[in-house]
């Protein structure tokens, strides 16, 4: 059987690949900063090559209570973007989003859930801003849809789709987090099997 | 002292009384328990996808429905089960996110429970309780001890099959 494409990725694809992730992932941190009105720090994104089982552990375990943001990416690279909180997290933001004291929100009602799912719809289109612009594609985000549950359940929906080809996901994954680390949370990016392929050709570090 | 055998996604594993055997966080995916009351022996898949015909990937059997439950079968027998006696309860099976254009990909979960009902009735087995379907994930435990399958999540409460 022919090897797994992200399993067999050069040193120069996977510098190219993180290079895009720290400046799609650095945009969607000044939106993020410019929404709150805080500071933002940002991790250097890592480029992951995960076994699909091991994906939810990045995100503390498939049982860690999580919000999630999940949009589709149309296009030549049809891709999933996830942006996932811890749950406090989810709350700090949306109290930051909406002007309240920080700890008043502990549910979320109809009106926090679209704050949340508009973040994350911010979040993704600066994202693809920058990946667009890389590589000469017109990427599209579908409307956002949110949950949440459960990490692993969550996840579930992207590594579905990706265990029809393959047992290892590519995953770009950047750690948000305020000054005071009361709002942390992990964006990924998955491209569909093929897509990855198509982003590296635009690239031009396909040989 | 009972040991708590953990399967993860596209997994699976079997075990005996006194232990129990779990799976957190299921979301489309579907966990499938057999158990044989007399031997109290019995076993967990986690699967994630129906069919492996369809797909590219097959080395790991544990990932879909039609192979998983053959290599289940065998260890439980392994262990003592007798086909006769066993039963199977599923549970899983969900969509998580709701679009207003639901493709395919996103009925995945009904897809799975379909496809695992219909691998336990070619093989014979009798599906005697299922908690499947919504929009929330699971954790799953099949206890060892009694057969009894829980089924935990965050807004709806434990189910106990």
């Amino acid at each position: 059987m022919e090897k797994e494409e992200v399993l067999s990725l050069s040193p120069m694809q996977l510098d190219a690949l993180r290079e895009i992730g720290n400046i799609g992932a650095g945009n969607a941190a000044t939106a993020l900063s410019q929404i709150i009105n805080r500071k933002i720090d940002m991790s250097v994104p890592r480029l992951n090559i995960l076994p699909l089982s091991e994906v939810p552990d990045v995100v503390g375990g498939a049982d860690t209570m999580v919000a999630g943001v999940y949009l589709r990416v149309f296009g030549p690279a049809p891709s999933s973007i996830l942006f996932l909180l811890p749950r406090d997290s989810a709350f700090s933001l949306v109290d930051m989003a909406m002007g309240r004291e920080n700890g008043t929100t502990e549910v979320l009602n109809a009106m926090d859930e679209s704050a949340l799912m508009e973040i994350g719809n911010i979040l993704a289109g600066s994202f693809l801003n920058a990946l667009s612009y890389f590589t000469k594609m017109t990427l599209l985000p579908s409307l956002p849809a949110l949950a949440m549950d459960m990490a692993g359940a969550i996840l579930s929906v992207i590594l579905i789709q990706l265990g029809q080809v393959g047992d290892y996901a590519l995953v770009i994954e950047t750690e948000f987090a305020t000054e005071a680390n009361d709002v942390r949370g992990h964006f990924f990016l998955i491209p569909d099997p093929g897509s990855l392929g198509v982003i590296l050709n635009t690239l031009g570090v396909n040989e | 002292m009972p040991e708590l055998i953990k399967v993860g996604m596209a997994d699976l594993k079997a075990g005996k009384n006194p232990d129990s055997i779990i799976s957190y966080g299921l979301g489309s995916c579907v966990g499938i328990a057999l158990y044989d009351p007399q031997t109290k022996v019995g076993g967990l898949a986690h699967i994630m996808l129906p069919d492996s015909t369809q797909a590219r990937a097959t080395d790991n059997k544990a990932k879909f429905a039609d192979t998983a439950l053959p290599v289940l079968l065998d260890e439980v027998l392994a262990l003592g089960g007798s086909r006769s006696r066993l039963t199977a309860k599923i549970a899983g099976g969900s969509q998580m996110f709701s679009f207003a254009q639901a493709t395919d990909v996103m009925r995945i979960g009904d897809r799975n429970a379909e496809a695992v009902r219909a691998v336990l009735k070619s093989m014979s087995i009798r599906l005697v309780a299922e908690d499947v379907g919504g929009n929330y994930g699971r954790t799953v435990e099949l206890l060892l001890d009694s057969g009894a399958f829980l089924i935990k999540t965050v807004n709806k409460g434990e189910n106990r099959l």
